[in-house]
């Protein structure tokens, strides 16, 4: 059984005057028909890169220095910028982080969703195409879809972009949604809507997302695995009820911490000591290592691998070495 | 806490309005009589629906839009008079800051993250505390936990969290009196979140500062603000101290809106019920009316 999409040893690099930035490294993952793989991480450790890398929309200096990309088994690393294009929109599409940068400002939101429902249906009627952006705008939550199709990106709240950009994602029933922080600009309940209408759309259409996000209380809600990143790597994958009930890397246990559910009564947050290292020369050994109270001298000299803890459960933490001393997590279940 | 934390009012909106054509016949009631106070020291929390009016509000209490109706007064002056605004341009712009929402929009794309964030600085003739513009602009990168190799990079090199946090910098820089901050987290990681809001309550603490915090993350505003006030199509439906308001919704609308709170944890959250609001419940006709001390709700107005 062949996955939609694999990733394997993916390296992306940009080449700046002040050297290079090593954003993603060495990333393997597998992603299957229908399932929401959500992507969390420290801001900066490379989410946005690998999602833009897989579709191929970085700048020119940026290089996939390694790695391979497969789509439904097939090697499309080496694609083009031609045979991208035939891609995306109908295999993959992407909700970008900005919703502002991602609408163009000139033209009113309809003519952007019915630009993207073109793309897929160049035949489509007049007639069709307008009921088709009603549909759009609907299903994504959008009221007076008539009115409001006519106006401009600039007269719409933060939430109503967001909503609009799905829209356009929506349009030619990717295989795979790439969702980079989609929910971030919008309120709660508008969140559980959208969050519950990706997960419907997933469910009846097959469409898998790779759901890039900050917010715990979605990934609970929708991921059924769950990757942890930092300084670009994945430092920990699994199920979401192996990340949030037994949560192996240091790094994890951080961010769990630092949820305001888990400081209830105090005066302040916790916080993950230190800063994440800049990605131009990325620290020898474990990239989290100077921030880690667990840290390890091993951890200084030698990266981690991968180890595994389940069949679906990997964390890269000398913790899970043999002959690493034993530490209880601080999160999880057993805090329950 | 709050006891102690001196009446002195830093920020009255009283009856403020702003509407928006949508079509000849139709307006949007952005911000429909909505009034409220910002005490010195205070972090008063903004949430509701998207689209309900928030970031108009802020707008108008920051002079970036002309209000439509009723008035603002800053430290007592009416910001909405054009002739007080002039007289007082200087200190209202330096003394006020925001954050915006989209922030990375707001940033100029051509400027390295220094000059952006020492900008404000220059343009108010500003001699800064920390002997250069650069030092300035260090010091403010540390606060919000980054690196200052980002100091002379391009907003486009940056990823959006760090985008996000030079926004926040930039508005620091300033030593505001009152912040408006409009999302200002939400494209942060959690870790990054948890150290701005951190950081905020050491400015309040310790620097004096006020903020309107405005933020779809409730649980991150229950734990940050000392009251909180809900919106609804433009209205405000309740105002109470944060943990009366969490600890005792009275408006249906506020009700609706907390039991969509997401919990970090899949079992319980893929189970959630949420309640729906009705928006028949909704009255746009009435007052805020004072149900137990400093907790108000939209209550039906009688003469409606
Ligand atoms: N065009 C570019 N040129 C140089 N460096 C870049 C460029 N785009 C991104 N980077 C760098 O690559 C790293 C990864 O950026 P990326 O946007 O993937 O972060 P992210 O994980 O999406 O963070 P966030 O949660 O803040 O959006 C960052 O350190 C950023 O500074
Ligand atoms: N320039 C504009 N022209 C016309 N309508 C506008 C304009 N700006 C905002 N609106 C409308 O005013 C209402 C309030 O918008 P606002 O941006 O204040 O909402 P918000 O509460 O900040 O929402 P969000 O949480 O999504 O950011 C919305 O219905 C929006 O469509
Ligand atoms: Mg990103
Ligand atoms: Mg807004």
């Amino acid at each position: 059984m062949s996955s939609l999409l694999e990733i394997q040893n993916l390296s992306i690099s940009f080449h700046t005057p002040r050297g290079e930035i090593e954003a993603v490294r060495n990333i393997s993952f597998s992603l299957s028909e229908g399932e929401v793989l959500a992507v969390v991480g420290e801001s900066g450790c490379g989410k946005s890169v690998m999602c833009k890398g897989i579709m191929k929309l970085l700048p020119a200096c940026a290089q996939i220095k390694s790695g391979r990309i497969l789509v439904n088994g097939k090697d499309i690393t080496g694609y083009g910028e031609r045979e991208m294009c035939n891609l995306r929109g109908s295999f993959f599409s992407m909700i970008f982080q900005n919703p502002m940068t991602a609408l163009n400002p000139t033209m009113p939101v309809g003519r952007q969703i019915g630009e993207a429902v073109k793309q897929k249906q160049p035949g489509i009627s007049k007639k069709a195409l307008q009921e088709r952006v009603l549909e759009l705008m609907q299903l994504v939550g959008i009221d007076s879809p008539k009115e409001r199709m006519k106006l401009y990106p600039h007269h719409f709240s933060g939430g109503m972009r967001q909503r609009s950009v799905m829209a356009i994602a929506l349009a030619g029933n990717p295989r795979i949604l790439f969702a980079d922080e989609p929910t971030t600009a919008l309120d709660v309940t508008i969140q559980a809507q959208i969050l519950d209408l990706l997960r419907e759309v997933q469910q009846k259409l097959g469409t898998a997302t790779i759901f890039v996000t900050h917010d715990m209380g979605a990934v609970a809600r929708v991921a059924d695995r769950v990757a942890v990143m930092y300084a670009g790597k994945i430092v920990e994958i699994g199920t979401a009820e192996e990340i949030f009930y037994d949560p192996r890397h240091p790094y994890t246990w951080g961010l769990m911490q630092s949820l305001p559910a888990f400081s209830r009564g105090k005066e302040t947050l916790h916080t993950i000591p230190g800063m994440p290292p800049t990605l131009i020369h990325p620290p020898k050994g474990d990239a989290f290592a100077c921030r880690n109270e667990y840290a390890l001298a091993i951890d200084y000299e030698e990266e981690p691998p991968m180890f595994p803890v389940t069949d679906t459960h990997y964390a890269a933490t000398w913790l899970l070495d043999a002959r690493a001393p034993k530490v209880t997590a601080p999160v999880g279940r057993g805090r329950k | 806490m709050s006891a102690e934390m001196g009446k002195e009012i830093l920020l009255d909106v009283q009856h403020l309005s702003y509407h928006f054509p949508l079509t000849k016949k139709m307006e949007i009631k952005a911000v429909d009589d909505v009034s409220f106070k910002i005490r010195k020291r205070e972090i008063f929390g903004l949430v509701g629906e998207s689209g309900c009016g928030k970031s108009t509000l802020a707008r108008c209490i920051m002079n970036v839009y002309k209000s439509k109706g009723g008035s603002i007064f800053y430290k007592g002056l009416n910001v909405c008079d054009a002739g007080t605004f002039r007289k007082n341009q200087k200190m209202l712009q330096t003394s006020r800051q925001m954050i915006f929402q989209d922030s990375d929009s707001s940033l100029n794309q051509r400027m390295k993250v220094c000059d952006i964030i020492t900008e404000p600085l220059k343009i108010q003739h500003i001699t800064p505390k920390r002997g250069s513009m650069r030092a300035e602009a260090e010091f403010q990168m540390y606060y919000v936990g980054l690196d200052a190799a980002y100091l002379d990079k391009y907003p486009g090199e940056l990823s959006g969290g760090q985008r996000q946090r030079v926004a926040i910098a930039r508005a620091l820089a300033m030593e505001p009196e009152l912040l408006v901050a409009d999302e200002p987290i939400a494209s942060l990681d959690v870790s990054i979140q948890a150290q701005i809001v951190n950081l905020f309550k050491h400015l309040q603490k310790e620097h004096g500062f006020s903020f309107l915090f405005i933020a779809h993350d409730l649980a991150m505003v229950e734990f940050l603000c000392d009251r909180v006030g809900v919106m609804y199509r433009g209205k405000l439906v309740e105002v109470a101290k944060a943990g009366d308001l969490f600890g005792d919704p009275r408006h249906p609308y506020t009700k609706a809106l907390l039991s969509a709170i997401p919990v970090p944890d899949p079992v319980i959250e893929r189970a959630r019920k949420r309640i729906e609001f009705d928006e028949k419940d909704f009255c746009c006709e009435g007052t805020l009316v004072e149900i137990s001390p400093e907790h108000f709700v939209l209550e039906r107005g009688k003469e409606g």
